[in-house]
């Protein structure tokens, strides 16, 4: 095999919560009242076009979470000398699907920092030559970058055209694809609602379909406009620039996505449980179970949260440091460190989602068809999943999306801080802490913090926006008056 | 009512002994006394009878939670934990690993902290309630979407891009005030002015949405809807029907945080060298310095079981129907 | 309108406030005055001279205290100069039978050295409470206790002070505190080994401090120490086990500077503890500055000692330094400033703005600020930006003694041992880490490769071909060139891991280098690290963790590579060379060999080389050993040698007499101010830029004037 499949925790968890998404949808569309609540979110422009936003985001983040370590060279020497067969070496480095695909943003690395789509290198150094009388030369200039236009040869004065046609081409493509995209749209309409063309144009633009169809479409156009001219330029400029050791910045935002992801939805997976089963636990039970799980509850939440996180990842550090031989990899080590963050984040952070499921149980166990079923007998357990559980699930979908936002947030502050992700592991807070000092410099390096704020906010903007669209949809009160 | 006070701070008991067993029990697995030792005496040239010796001296020679050797209470008392939490109940926080007394430390970082959380909360909560009322007042006009959009867009940006962003524009480019740093007395307020101003900025947005739904619900109330049919104006109706009766949903968030400001914010204390309580406490979680670690923690619970039972008490003024039982 | 007129009013008033340097961090009484201005990063944790053993300690405790000797602020090399003492000590040795020996006697035969210090009288102490005196001789505050220091809450809070001279006692009263119990010196197991009976006295103080109450005085004066005595009022006596040639270079450190027993009766009367009132917080000392404010959290304040013995600036140095104009006060009253205010800066950004907006007079450049500060020139040399000349600015630089290194663990199977397969794997990674790129990347050039151990200014390092490290560099065209990698991977294969693979099983070779996490631009680091690795086809993997996991898994000898540095005490090739020393292996007895290199040839010229001295008769033969034992180590390799840090310090026009110095400290004293030139340019380069707050107001017109329009047509809409 020419590589070996490495399995992270984090890429199980991923895909475990990709496939949860799944079956969700499909249950919720066999759900009528899911199935309304989830057709408001889709009427609304706004939720849709950042969902359209977050797919590509989600998209990147699940291409990078297939993770394998390439076979290495059969050693050449030992080949020629025709030894017996040697056992298939694979690299320390842990790839992913993603990294396959930018592999030549991956390994063009500079010297240092250059500009965004620049030639040359962004600070003047000594360089030396040999000159024709064979005597040392030195001069000093902005050296040529190894990598960036590296196409164009010596004729860099061309830069601005070639940067210019790829552009256009890029645009022409984009505009071209979209037209596509956006004629079988409407013909997928015209055949759905069985209308003419013509007519299914007019309802998509004139937002007469049940389905925010116009915003998706305009966001896809946007984004392709964004993304292929991105595309064409990355692969012979950097189009972000490079950092310090001349990596790629595109690169790092890139990789940064996934973190991101991780961050903001597997920590999910570990308040999820608790809240919900605690919350319901305390509010349906009450008595001594109610009066334990309020305590556990203010206990937690009366430590200061950053203290806590910071014991908490200090002494997973520990742990992880301990025990080297737990891991072949550096990518495992970075990845139980990121999958520990997500856990501490969980545990502080499930204690208000707890708190609301509580009242909203004390609330719903006190209704007359609850009462009636303790009456029959009914056990615990069953009228908890029948009737207890399905009234929550508006609470839970809002705090859900509501929640991962401010996790996303919460990641580049602790790892600004120290107790965030392992600084091996590129992410949003890492690329800010490493950015930062560059704003000081003089000529200011401002094009790494640009590069990872852009990205962040468009992320974190479409989280915040869709989890309003959500809200909206779910919340009875608001849903009720719309 | 007063034997409601006492009872909830009877209740705070538990939650306080809890609070010291889960920080004392993470801060132990992470580090040992010798790791504590080695920390405090420094890289070079330190032997084990140094670390022997600091950690007899400080106590940290006994075992964690449960003292074999001891007979009689002593199995729980000659502890570390014991030992080293019981003191705190008596407001006696010790001494921080480096020979200073906490307490006093303490006291003289709440004034820095203060000066900032302080203006920063008012300001923010003085902003943020004016600039929601004046969306609400427009609700579902053009001027309301603009601001909501805009709100959005003000939460979706990291704190941290706030804070370099005001420190480079207002100190570096403009030299409008001093980039960082803290002086005493009168002194202090043009130090205070960017870190409050970054802090009431990047508040903005999360708040003011928060303020604006809560106003809306009061607005699509029957009363108000009865007050507007007397005849009163919007303004008279926005100020003393709405702006009252959402006082309740803004007290339960804003309260507890009061007493929480005395614990400052690590991340502007920090960026701005002011020598309040969250730069202490940086410091110690880098320091690995158990003690302080353990009494802002221990501050911090206390400060957040008060602000719960503050809140309790201010529903009482707001709305006297609220009664203790 | 009323209001937009109320908006008009408070813009003036705002403007007319803004006049210029709104941003100046110092109170405005301050404007004006003789006082320098200084930054410290980590707060001081110690200032007792018995534990502070840190530099961010040592910048305020040299200025206060003063140990018998101190370096010459402009010779290089270092010299000892007396400071209190009458001269530098000279020893006399003794063998076992108590005979004196000459001078040159050989290290073997000497029992005992001997060192007679003779102090200057009519040298006085700070003015401090301590000291105080009633009529009758008996002190004021003898007998405190936690009432009567009610509203006493800082040593300026006590009405009373004295001084008085310094006498011999005080400085064999602070020898015996380094045994004290209840104190951590870094140094007590050292020198307890050197020091005749200071360890046996430290055994006695413990016993002694067990009958004691906790918490009360411990009067060292009722012990004696053996290998310490008062010859008379001015003279003190050590004696050292053996020879110590480089003893005298601790006697320039705080460690050996006076305590009076007074001052540590006073701060151990009950209740001052509890208020800070401590050695630790509060020192005590005959130097050219005292404490006056000691808030570490965000200011020291060091003034004037009114009762300073008095010294004069230097009047010989270096060749340059006539030119550099630092002989222009030759033979002026020293200190020249009134006051130094130390402001604690944690972050680099505001530093570095700080300084240049003229708020610090000197400053440190960090790595990312120096593309601004500093040009690289053709072939080398550094030169100021012409932003930085405009300002006047001058740039002092100089290599710090210290070394930076990539160790092999030797003990590890793989990379460990002096086997010749090893030795060349070693080898062929010294040259494939290509450390004059790690310099231009992440040091921008502030360092030089280190080719030994020996930083440049110590006794035995080369200049040139001599210096260079054969087995890394070729000498080409008159300076090194790193060899190619092709070497190194030929060495590779000889080592019997062709292109990174196992000639025998074909395994990849796999490295694992352990580092400490933390700091930053790690990420990066790390990444060209792992690069350089593959240039040989070597798989790296980087373990980080926190320093003290670190400690622990190279104290366990459970680490294949590992990141240190080194910091000199003193400035002699034996405080370098001992890192190596066989003896002294980590694993084995704790020592300070971290790669547990141990290599008998090497030992036996460590051990000749470490009792000579570099300068007489003898000097010439100890180069010899020097460069032979240094030989041994380019080739064994058990360090890849990292780089010497440079130290980078601008200074602006108007602070004077400032040399770069790395081992003398107490330098605060040298330093002269041009206080109207600092006002006049401060002024210049302050004046704030008021255009945005013109814009912020028109902002929020911009905001409000739509909303009140709106609100008036409600209004009517609404009254219709």
């Amino acid at each position: 095999m020419a590589f070996l499949p490495v399995i992270l925790w984090s890429d199980v968890l991923i895909w475990l919560l990709f496939a949860t998404a799944a079956i969700f949808g499909w249950l919720s569309v066999r759900n009528p009242l899911w199935r309304t609540a989830w057709q408001r979110v889709g009427r609304s422009r706004a939720g849709m076009a950042s969902a359209t936003v977050l797919v590509v985001f989600v998209g990147v983040g699940l291409l990078d979470s297939i993770h394998y370590r390439p076979r290495l060279e059969e050693a050449a020497a030992s080949a020629a000398s025709g030894t017996s067969r040697q056992p298939p070496a694979y690299a320390v480095e842990v790839l992913s699907v993603l990294d396959a695909i930018l592999t030549p943003l991956r390994t063009r690395n500079e010297k240092t920092y250059s500009e965004p789509l620049a030639t040359r290198a962004y600070a003047k150094e000594s360089i030396e030559s040999r000159g024709a009388d064979g005597q040392l030369q030195q001069s000093r200039d902005y050296p040529r970058l190894k990598h960036g236009g590296a196409h164009l040869g010596t004729d860099e004065t061309q830069r601005d055209a070639d940067i210019g046609q790829r552009l256009l081409r890029a645009l022409a493509l984009a505009t071209l694809l979209w037209w596509a995209l956006a004629a079988a749209t409407a013909a997928g309409l015209a055949r759905a609602e069985s209308c003419t063309h013509e007519e299914a144009w007019r309802r998509i633009w004139h937002n007469e379909s049940d389905f925010a169809w116009n915003a998706v479409l305009a966001t896809i156009g946007v984004l392709l406009l964004v993304v292929l001219p991105l595309a064409a330029l990355s692969f012979n400029y950097h189009v972000f620039g490079t950092d310090k050791v001349g990596q790629d910045v595109f690169y790092q935002v890139l990789k940064s996505v996934r973190t991101a992801l991780v961050i903001g939805l597997v920590t999910t997976l570990v308040t999820l449980p608790l809240a919900i089963f605690l919350g319901v636990l305390a509010g349906y039970f009450r008595g001594w179970v109610d009066d334990l799980i309020q305590y556990l509850y203010t206990t937690l939440s009366s430590i200061p949260g950053v203290l806590l996180i910071a014991a908490a990842v200090l002494m997973m550090q520990v742990l992880i440091d301990n025990h080297p031989q737990w891991f072949a990899t550096a990518a495992e080590r970075a990845d139980l460190r990121l999958l520990a963050l997500c856990f501490i984040l969980g545990v502080t952070s499930w204690t208000g989602l707890c708190r609301l499921l509580r009242g909203e149980t004390l609330k719903l166990r006190e209704l007359e068809y609850i009462q009636a079923a303790q009456a029959f007998g009914v056990a615990d357990l069953r009228i908890i999943g029948r009737h207890i559980l399905p009234n929550l699930m508006h609470i839970v979908i809002i705090a859900l999306v509501m929640d991962f936002s401010s996790l996303v947030l919460a990641e580049a502050v602790l790892s600004y801080v120290g107790i965030g992700v392992d600084p091996t592991m590129i992410s949003f807070g890492t690329m800010i802490n490493n950015a930062r000092m560059e704003l000081a410099r003089e000529p200011m390096v401002w094009w790494s913090l640009a590069a990872a704020f852009v990205f962040m906010f468009t992320l974190v903007l479409a989280a915040n926006l869709l989890a309003d669209a959500v809200r909206d949809a779910f919340d009875p009160r608001i849903a009720g008056s719309a | 009512m007063l034997a409601y006070l006492v009872r909830r701070l009877l209740y705070a008991l538990p939650i306080l002994i809890g609070v010291n067993v889960i920080t004392f029990a993470l801060f132990f697995v992470v580090n040992t006394p010798d790791d504590m030792a080695r920390m405090q005496l420094g890289v070079k040239r330190v032997t084990p009878e140094a670390i022997d010796k600091w950690k007899a001296q400080r106590g940290y020679d006994k075992p964690l939670f449960i003292n074999d050797a001891a007979s009689g209470s002593a199995v729980f008392t000659d502890t570390i934990f014991f030992s080293k939490s019981a003191r705190m109940f008596a407001g006696d926080f010790g001494r921080a690993e480096d020979g200073r007394d906490i307490a006093r430390e303490i006291t003289s970082r709440m004034g820095p902290s203060l000066a900032i959380a302080l203006p920063t909360f008012v300001l923010g909560l003085l902003v943020t309630v004016s600039f929601a009322l004046m969306l609400t007042f427009f609700r579902a006009s053009y001027l309301d979407f603009w601001g909501v959009v805009l709100c959005v867009a003000m939460m979706s940006i990291s704190g941290l891009f706030y804070i370099i962003g005001g420190q480079f524009l207002i100190s570096k480019l403009w030299k409008l005030v001093p980039i960082s740093g803290y002086g005493s007395g009168l002194d202090a307020w043009k130090f205070v002015i960017l870190p409050v101003l970054i802090g009431v900025i990047s508040g903005i947005g999360s708040s003011t949405r928060w303020y604006r739904t809560i106003f809306l619900e009061e607005i699509s109330r029957d009363y108000v809807r009865t007050a507007r049919a007397k005849g009163l104006s919007e303004l008279v109706v926005l100020f003393r029907h709405v702006l009252r009766n959402a006082m309740i949903p803004i007290l339960t968030g804003v309260v507890v945080v009061i007493p929480l400001l005395f614990m400052g914010s690590l991340l502007t204390e920090s960026f701005f060298g002011i020598p309040g309580l969250g730069s202490y406490t940086i410091d110690a979680i880098n320091a690995q310095d158990f003690a302080v670690v353990r009494a802002m923690v221990f501050i911090g619970s206390v400060l957040y079981i008060v602000g719960l039972i503050l809140t309790d008490l201010s529903y009482t003024f707001v709305d006297p129907r609220i009664r203790f039982n | 309108m009323r209001f937009p007129r109320l908006a008009l009013l408070s813009l003036l008033l705002m403007l007319t406030a803004c006049a210029s340097e709104q941003n100046d961090p110092y109170p405005k009484a301050e404007r004006g005055k003789n006082i320098l201005y200084s930054a410290f990063t980590d707060r001081p944790k110690h200032l007792d001279p018995v534990q502070s053993y840190s530099e961010d300690e040592i910048t305020f405790t040299a200025q206060i205290y003063e140990p018998p000797l101190q370096y010459h602020y402009l010779k290089r090399p270092y010299t000892l100069i007396p400071a209190t003492s009458e001269s530098v000590p000279v020893p006399r040795y003794y063998d076992a039978e108590g005979r004196e020996l000459p001078a040159d006697a050989p290290a073997a035969e000497i029992a005992r050295s001997v060192y007679d210090i003779r102090i200057r009288p009519g040298i006085r102490y700070q003015p401090h409470p301590a000291f105080a005196t009633d009529g009758k001789g008996q002190p004021v505050y003898g007998d405190l206790d936690a009432g009567k220091l009610h509203g006493i809450d800082a040593i300026a809070d006590f009405a009373v002070t004295g001084s008085r001279e310094l006498v011999a006692d005080d400085y064999i009263y602070q020898i015996k505190r380094l045994a004290h119990p209840r104190l951590h010196s870094p140094i007590f197991s050292m020198m307890g080994e050197r020091i005749i009976g200071l360890r046996e006295l430290g055994s006695t103080l413990r016993e002694a401090d067990r009958e004691l109450p906790p918490g009360a005085w411990l009067d060292l004066d009722r012990f004696s120490l053996a290998g310490v005595s008062r010859l008379d009022r001015y003279t003190y006596r050590i004696e050292l086990r053996g020879k110590y040639p480089q003893f005298p270079y601790w006697l320039a450190m705080p460690f050996f500077a006076p305590v009076p027993r007074e001052v540590d009766r006073f701060y151990s009367m009950p209740g001052m503890a509890e208020k800070n009132l401590t050695l630790d917080w509060y020192p005590v000392g005959t130097g050219p500055f005292m404490l006056t404010r000691n808030d570490p959290n965000s200011r020291m304040v060091l003034e004037r000692n009114p009762n300073f013995h008095g010294e004069t600036y230097p009047c010989v140095g270096e060749p340059g330094d006539a030119a550099a104009g630092l002989l222009d006060d030759c033979g002026k009253a020293l200190p020249f400033i009134d006051k130094a205010v130390f402001s604690r800066e944690k972050e680099a950004i505001p530093y570095w703005n700080k300084f240049l907006q003229g708020y610090y007079d000197a400053s440190g450049i960090s790595s990312d600020s120096f593309d601004q500060a500093v040009r690289l020139g053709v072939g080398g040399d550094v030169r100021l930006t012409d932003e930085m000349r405009e300002k006047g600015i001058r740039l002092l630089t100089s290599v710090r003694p210290s070394v930076f290194y990539m160790g092999f663990n030797m003990l590890d199977p793989v990379v460990g041992g002096l086997s010749e397969q090893a030795t060349k794997l070693r080898q062929a990674l010294s040259i494939a880490i290509d450390q004059e790129e790690f310099i231009s990347i992440f040091m921008n050039g502030r360092g030089i490769a280190a080719t030994s151990p020996l930083p440049p200014g110590i006794f035995g390092y080369l200049e040139g071909e001599a210096g260079s490290n054969p087995v890394v560099y070729d000498w080409v065209d008159g300076r090194p060139r790193r060899k190619s990698i092709e070497e190194a991977k030929k060495l590779l294969a000889e080592a019997g891991w062709p292109n990174g693979r196992n000639a025998r099983t074909g395994e990849p070779l796999v490295l694992n280098l352990d580092t400490t996490s933390g700091g930053m631009g790690e990420k990066s680091r790390l990444d060209w690290l792992t690069r350089q690795f593959a240039k040989l086809d070597i798989q790296l993997v980087v373990r980080s963790t926190d320093f003290n996991r670190f400690q622990e898994k190279i104290r366990k000898g459970a680490v294949q590579l590992y990141y240190l540095g080194w910091n000199a005490d003193y400035p002699d090739p034996e405080n370098f060379l001992f890192l190596l020393d066989g003896t002294d292996g980590k694993v084995a007895v704790g020592g300070e060999n971290a790669s547990n290199y141990v290599n008998p040839e090497y030992d036996r010229l460590f051990e000749r080389m470490k009792n000579m001295e570099s300068d007489g008769p003898r000097g010439a033969e100890r180069l010899a050993i020097i460069r032979e034992a240094i030989a041994l180590l380019q080739h064994d390799a058990p360090w890849i040698f990292g780089f010497h840090p440079k130290s980078y310090t601008l200074g602006h026009s108007w602070l004077h007499n400032r040399k770069s110095t790395d081992v003398g400290n107490n330098i605060l004293k040298y330093q002269r101010i041009d206080v109207a030139g600092r006002e006049r340019l401060r002024q210049q380069w302050n004046e704030p830029v008021l255009w945005p707050l013109l814009a912020a107001v028109l902002l929020l017109v911009a905001v409000i004037l739509p909303a009140a329009v709106g609100y008036r047509r409600r209004e009517r809409g609404t009254a219709r």
